[in-house]
């Protein structure tokens, strides 16, 4: 378990340091694996023997499915020796507010908080955002003795459309609200929010068109924010089948008396499994001319995750994930 | 909300191609990174070179490179017709013409609040209050709702045989299906009134009410938000409110639409575990709320030929170093120029039979996944393959859209 001063790190833009540091934030545009990067990444960690939290902020509720556990709700729960997970809950978020800082336990045992409630999350712009990132900034400053609580808390958080508003929030807030008790919260979380060595913010790609232009947009948005970008995992990479040179022997391999020569030894039909290769090597072209735009317009650390043939999901993709990062990372 | 079955017989779709042919909106939805832009702009493509008439689509936030394709760069709300001159360049002679338009979401706002507040200054009252935009922005599903109330505009012009629209994408896939109802019940719902209370001129009734109904959550709001901030938050409510009666009307209407007959879903998955679990919750509940369910897209299923028998027997014995060794072997004989390095041509071999296994692996997990996948009352299921490259063209959206069309 980390002591609090060796929470720092000594470069915060090194991809190497995933782990190094308290609070990372993954974000990516839908369908991109986000939340599976997430878990890998808490995997990893709790597998390194650090304490590790996983927050899920957009509830669908499904984090712990890549640990093939049931379903957990505001309260973390030991998912696996080291590694907890709880799902956001903004209303819950705020009846814990309320307990702690104002001491108005009675209050919110009253029954029309969840109607207030509903007012104002949904009318008072970022009350939902600051109900979650503060959940999550004040379970970073919690600590066990000398040692903070969590070594690692890992968020499966907004989707990329949506994560500066979220992460913004408390800065936001800080705007909006001259007075009130809200306000005086908000200093706190962005001091955990802005330190570069504690907080980090991680996007996940794959290698197409609209989650690399969101990947770049991002990149853009984020020179505001208080909390600075880790890095970009690129997801589902597909393996390269063959150098350039290979590459004509195996377009000689498509014509008819190649093909009628192989068939000969292993049988017939070939061209199914020649036809599977071609669209292998033009997939992947597709995809290497997006990793490409990726790499010139952002320059970040980059690490790379294969595509897994084998496994969907479930606790060994996650491994498998977690594998696959850990290399990269040079673990 | 009507609950009662309006589906019969003659309701029941055969295919793609009917169901386009019969409805007037085709609503597309389904999780993000599903290629759900590209399905509804393919659709609206093959509609308007197969069957004719002027065919809209409206999306929402299109790729640049497709955007391009139709024409679309920097223009907000306005349709612009897709130039026959593009069909031609892929090889077609439409029947009918296409149009396309992009959501802008703050425009689309500002046009409402136009319309619905009683004089211009209200209406500038509302615009030029800095929580104007935050609220819409993110109150009560803005963006969803919107999206619905320029299809309900689009479709009331009358100019458009067929509006395809692309949905934004939402935290929860059924949002913008109850926001035409919650943007109904926000302004005709009591927090508005408590909330815009304080700030009418009432007569002692009012007070009154005030003192029973808003002291406690007053108390609390002004303690957690600053008293400032209510008071500001009040005044745009009030004149909010003002809209009202506009606002509630428009939203039944929208809602109605979307239940009317001539409106049917299209849910878009990929054949993967996560997309498909929430296409299968957004079939059920579409069924659950009565909307039409006309079709599912299976999007970017692997190629047929992964699921061959007799080619996954080939690629199992090319996998084999003997085999692969002898075929090489082979291979020298024939063209010793091409193949006269061996080892490295057994290593091409073993890894192309390698490379189909992969594929065949996933191709078995997407068939499975299909078998199992229950998909309600959809009329129509299509499959569109992955294609090697991206879709950038109006030529690779009418190639989705002939998978589509089966």
């Amino acid at each position: 378990m980390n002591a609090v001063p060796e929470a720092q790190s000594a470069d915060p833009t090194s991809a190497l340091d995933l782990l190094g540091r308290q609070l990372l934030f993954v974000t990516g545009k839908g369908g991109t694996g986000k939340s599976t990067i997430a878990a890998a990444i808490g995997e990893l960690a709790a597998s390194l023997g650090k304490r590790t939290l996983m927050v899920e902020v957009d509830a669908k509720g499904n984090l712990t499915d890549f640990f093939e556990h049931p379903r957990v709700g505001y309260d973390p729960v030991e998912i696996r020796p080291g590694l907890w997970s709880m799902t956001m809950n903004t209303e819950d978020s705020l009846r814990e507010y309320l307990q702690i800082f104002l001491k108005m336990g009675m209050m919110s045992r009253i029954g029309p908080l969840s109607s207030i409630f509903e007012f104002v999350a949904n009318a008072a712009p970022g009350v939902k955002e600051i109900l979650t990132v503060g959940k999550i900034a004040y379970e970073a400053t919690l600590t066990e003795g000398v040692d903070f609580k969590w070594d690692l808390i890992v968020v499966d958080a907004a989707p990329t459309g949506r994560i500066v508003g979220q992460l913004d929030a408390p800065a936001a807030i800080n705007e909006l609200f001259e007075v009130g008790m809200v306000r005086t919260q908000t200093d706190w979380m962005r001091e955990v929010l802005a330190d570069p060595n504690r907080t980090a913010l991680l996007i996940v790609a794959t290698p197409e068109e609209m989650p690399v232009s969101e990947t770049i947009e991002l990149y853009h948005a984020t020179e505001a924010l208080d909390v600075r970008l880790a890095g970009v995992v690129v997801n589902r990479v597909l393996p390269e089948l063959f150098t350039t040179a290979e590459e004509d022997t195996f377009d000689r391999l498509g014509d008819a008396d190649a093909v009628e020569a192989a068939e000969s030894v292993v049988g017939a039909p070939l061209e199914p499994v020649l036809e599977a290769a071609r669209l292998a090597v033009t997939l992947r072209r597709t995809r290497v001319e997006h990793i490409r735009r990726l790499r010139s317009e952002v320059p970040l650390p980059m690490m790379y995750v294969p595509y897994l043939f084998t496994r969907s999901h479930g606790k060994r993709a996650t491994r498998l994930v977690a594998d696959a990062l850990a290399a990269e990372m040079g673990l | 909300m009507s609950r009662t079955r309006r589906r019969d017989d003659t309701s029941v779709h055969t295919s793609f191609e009917h169901l386009l042919a019969s409805k007037e909106m085709v609503i597309f939805c389904g999780s993000g990174g599903v290629g759900k832009t590209s399905a509804a702009a393919a659709a609206a493509a093959v509609a308007a070179a197969r069957l004719g008439g002027s065919v809209l689509v409206l999306t929402v936030d299109p790729a640049r490179r497709l955007a391009t394709a139709l024409g679309l760069e920097g223009i907000g709300n306005v349709a612009r017709e897709v130039p026959t001159e593009k069909f031609r360049e892929a090889g077609v002679e439409p029947r009918g013409r296409m149009f396309a338009a992009m959501l802008d979401t703050k425009r689309s706002w500002d046009d409402l609040v136009h319309r619905y507040a009683p004089d211009e200054e209200t209406a500038y009252k509302i615009l030029e209050n800095p929580l104007y935009h935050n609220i819409t922005g993110r109150f009560i599903n803005a963006h969803e709702y919107i999206a619905m109330e320029r299809l309900y505009e689009l479709h009331r012009s009358g100019e458009y045989d067929l509006i395809v629209i692309d949905t934004p994408p939402t935290r929860n896939a059924i949002d913008f299906l109850e926001a035409p109802e919650r943007m109904a019940d926000f302004f005709g719902g009591w927090f508005l009134r408590v909330l815009t209370l304080p700030y009418k001129v009432g007569g002692k009734r009012g007070v009154r009410a005030l003192d029973f109904a808003a002291r406690p959550f007053y108390r609390m709001a002004d303690r957690l938000l600053g008293g400032d901030f209510m008071r500001r938050l009040g005044e745009f409510f009030l004149n909010f409110q003002s809209m009202q009666e506009g606002f509630v009307t428009r939203a039944r209407e929208v809602e109605k639409l979307l239940h009317d007959r001539r409106t049917t879903f299209c849910v878009v998955s990929t054949l993967e575990s996560a997309p498909l679990a929430e296409a299968e919750f957004f079939c059920t509940k579409l069924e659950e709320l009565d909307f039409d369910l006309g079709a599912l897209v299976l999007n970017r299923a692997l190629p047929d030929f992964l699921h061959d028998p007799a080619a996954a027997a080939v690629a199992q014995r090319l996998d084999d170093v003997a085999n692969a060794g002898e075929t090489a072997k082979r291979l020298d004989a024939l063209d010793p120029v091409a193949f006269g390095d061996e080892a490295r041509t057994a290593g091409i071999l073993r890894t192309i039979a390698d490379n189909f296994e992969n594929f065949a692996v996933v191709a078995k997990r997407e068939a499975e996944m299909q078998a199992e996948l229950s998909t309600g009352n959809a009329d129509v299921i299509a499959r569109v393959p992955q294609f090697e490259v991206d879709i950038a063209d109006l030529g690779g959206l009418l190639r989705i859209g002939d998978h589509l069309f089966g």
